[in-house]
């Protein structure tokens, strides 16, 4: 992997990291493409990561080399198989400094982590009269799995609200903090708004009152270092695919008391010791909650993934990626009738906008004439559309491949929406 | 801008879109009906008002993208006076307007200003903007359902366009 500090200064792509991040655009083959005449733009990277050249091979390898079912054959096949899934959950604890291996459980994706924990955690635990709280700026994946275990349970969803500028006020949140709440689950990083959320000091505010804490990491895992014991969060969920890693798999991280007084989500093979028809003892921890043959070509892919970007270093991917934020938002800024929603101090690399002359759909039909795509709609988050009274947004999402140029390309595209609905 | 995008964005459709005809409250409608596609929150209210197997006025409320907008606006200027059986011969050439690749020429002499619409069909993603006031209007005058809001991705209708690929909008993204 191209990281090197002796290259040419002049390179425009290179940052005070070393990093050569022209380089390492290279690495994304579905990058030099051309979409509509023109090179492809990508900019939807909220909504799913591309694929590096390692990933690829990786599931490509597994599938011509090693495949065959995990923790069952005593065979080299099924040995091999067994060690690579295994290994990247070791990745896994070290991305996230989990204290122990058996605290990362493989699951689909952070929305089924959500699940998990709100089907096996709260579910047995809820009253009528408890409380879950959330905030508003949830994805729906946050808000649903919630609402479905109050309605199971007759517990109430309570909800932070937010501020003009897309954050969560901590007093507001503090207020809403009580003795009959009992979870609260906050996004990380809002995905339809790029806010960056203060997460240390609502985890030590709820713990004050004993009350533990779910983070949705589905969009700060690609973009920042989690520490999961520095944070002191209870479970935290992401996804793979936002990674740079395959879809279909993504990381429950639970503390271990917690995730052993809980119940198995769902029962099948892996996940017992012993079954008769009289009763079944349950595996111990991490297999206890994955039943089933696993999705293990996207673990494989996924483990790569995490060695891809921990050598590059998610503090370098953050920096330039910040540096990125900053080039697009004084781009775009100076545009005719565009408006910023989601204007956070603390914001990653996500710039979710409006224009007076066009709706958000029609914004994206142009760029992706242009070879430039983006996200137009609700962004899985409803309800922040109605805070922000918008009935969608286009929404640019930068990774660490993304260039100055791909922005320039963006903010051209807009001037032609402008030409073409506005005349200017 | 390419040919696709020109002949998408016509000036007519970029007028209908920026100021869309009929768009009011009609007090003394017969029939309202909601429309809605849960993708991308494209949402619109029609009112129709019916007097003898005959749309006498026709207007609608709501919020999307100029093509949803100039659709509704194009369409409710292009029913009234028309009776049901016109409206559903109207239905139908539209329909095959927007997703048949080459439509025969017949159906533009039926169809007037309506065939501004004709270049959604290279944009497999945005049919269903198109549809939607149509789908609404339908369901509108099918008593059995005009009780609740029709959604591009319930109605039986759409699944034609959404069966051969076209108009199909994935739910995707966390």
């Amino acid at each position: 992997m191209p990281l090197t500090s002796s290259r040419s200064s002049t390179s425009v792509t290179q940052t005070a990291s070393g990093v050569d991040w022209g380089t390492l655009r290279q690495d994304f083959p579905i990058l030099s493409q051309l979409i509509h005449g023109h090179s492809l733009v990508y900019l939807d990277n909220a909504a799913s990561s591309q694929k590096p050249n390692a990933v690829i091979e990786a599931i490509d390898h597994y599938y011509r080399h090693d495949n065959a079912n995990v923790h069952r054959g005593v065979y080299t096949l099924s040995e091999r198989a067994t060690q690579a899934y295994e290994a990247t959950r070791d990745k896994v604890q070290a991305f996230l400094n989990a204290t122990e291996r058996e605290e990362i459980i493989f699951v689909r994706g952070t929305t089924e982590a959500i699940n998990l924990v709100a089907q096996s955690f709260a579910r047995p635990r809820l009253k009528p009269c408890d409380e879950i709280l959330i905030s508003a700026m949830e994805h729906h994946s946050n808000i649903v799995p919630w609402q479905m275990v109050c309605e199971q349970t007759g517990a109430q969803l309570n909800v932070v609200p937010i501020n003009d500028n897309a954050e969560i006020v901590l007093d507001d949140y503090r207020k809403l903090l009580n003795e009959n709440t009992r979870l609260v689950a906050i996004t990380h990083i809002s995905n339809a708004l790029g806010s960056i959320n203060p997460v240390q000091e609502m985890i030590a505010l709820a713990h004050e009152q004993s009350i533990p804490v779910l983070l949705d990491g589905a969009q700060a895992a690609p973009h920042l270092a989690v520490d999961v014991q520095a944070l002191d969060c209870d479970f935290y969920a992401l996804s793979s695919h936002k990674i740079y890693g395959p879809t279909g798999i993504g990381v429950l991280y639970g503390k271990r008391t917690w995730l052993d007084a809980m119940e198995p989500y769902q029962g099948g093979g892996d996940m017992i010791s012993s079954v008769t028809f009289a009763k079944t003892e349950y595996n111990v921890l991490p297999y206890k909650f994955e039943a089933g043959t696993p999705n293990i070509a996207g673990v494989v892919g996924f483990g790569t993934a995490l060695d891809y970007v921990s050598e590059i270093g998610l503090d370098n991917i953050a920096e330039r990626e910040q540096q990125l934020l900053n080039y697009a938002t004084q781009a775009l800024l100076p545009l005719q009738g565009l408006r910023i929603i989601g204007t956070a101090k603390h914001k990653a690399s996500i710039i979710s906008f409006v224009l007076e002359s066009a709706h958000p759909h029609d914004i994206s039909t142009i760029l992706d004439q242009q070879g430039v795509a983006i996200r137009a709609g609700h962004h899985c988050a409803m309800p922040v559309m109605d805070r922000f009274k918008v009935p969608a947004t286009a929404r640019a999402s930068l990774a660490f491949y993304n260039n100055e140029d791909d922005i320039d390309r963006l903010a051209e595209g807009i001037k032609e929406v402008n030409r073409i609905f506005g005349g200017v | 801008m390419n040919q696709d995008l020109r002949e998408l964005y016509q000036e007519v459709i970029i007028d209908h879109g920026r100021h869309p005809r009929n768009f009011k409250k009609l007090e003394d409608h017969s029939h309202s009906q909601e429309g809605y596609n849960p993708l991308c929150g494209d949402r619109l209210m029609l009112y129709l008002k019916v007097e003898k197997n005959r749309v006498i006025d026709a207007a609608f409320e709501g919020v999307g993208c100029a093509i949803s907008m100039a659709s509704a606006s194009l369409m409710t200027s292009q029913i009234k006076g028309k009776t049901l059986e016109e409206i559903q011969q109207l239905f139908q050439a539209f329909h095959c307007l927007v997703t048949t690749p080459e439509p025969p020429a017949s159906i533009q002499d039926c169809l007037g200003k309506l065939t501004v619409l004709g270049g959604v069909r290279d944009f497999p993603t945005r049919i269903k903007c198109a549809t939607l006031a149509w789908h609404t209007m339908n369901a509108g005058l099918d008593s059995k359902i005009h009780e609740q809001a029709v959604s591009t991705e319930s109605s039986t209708d759409l699944s034609e366009e959404s069966s051969t690929g076209e108009g199909k909008e994935q739910p995707v993204e966390r």
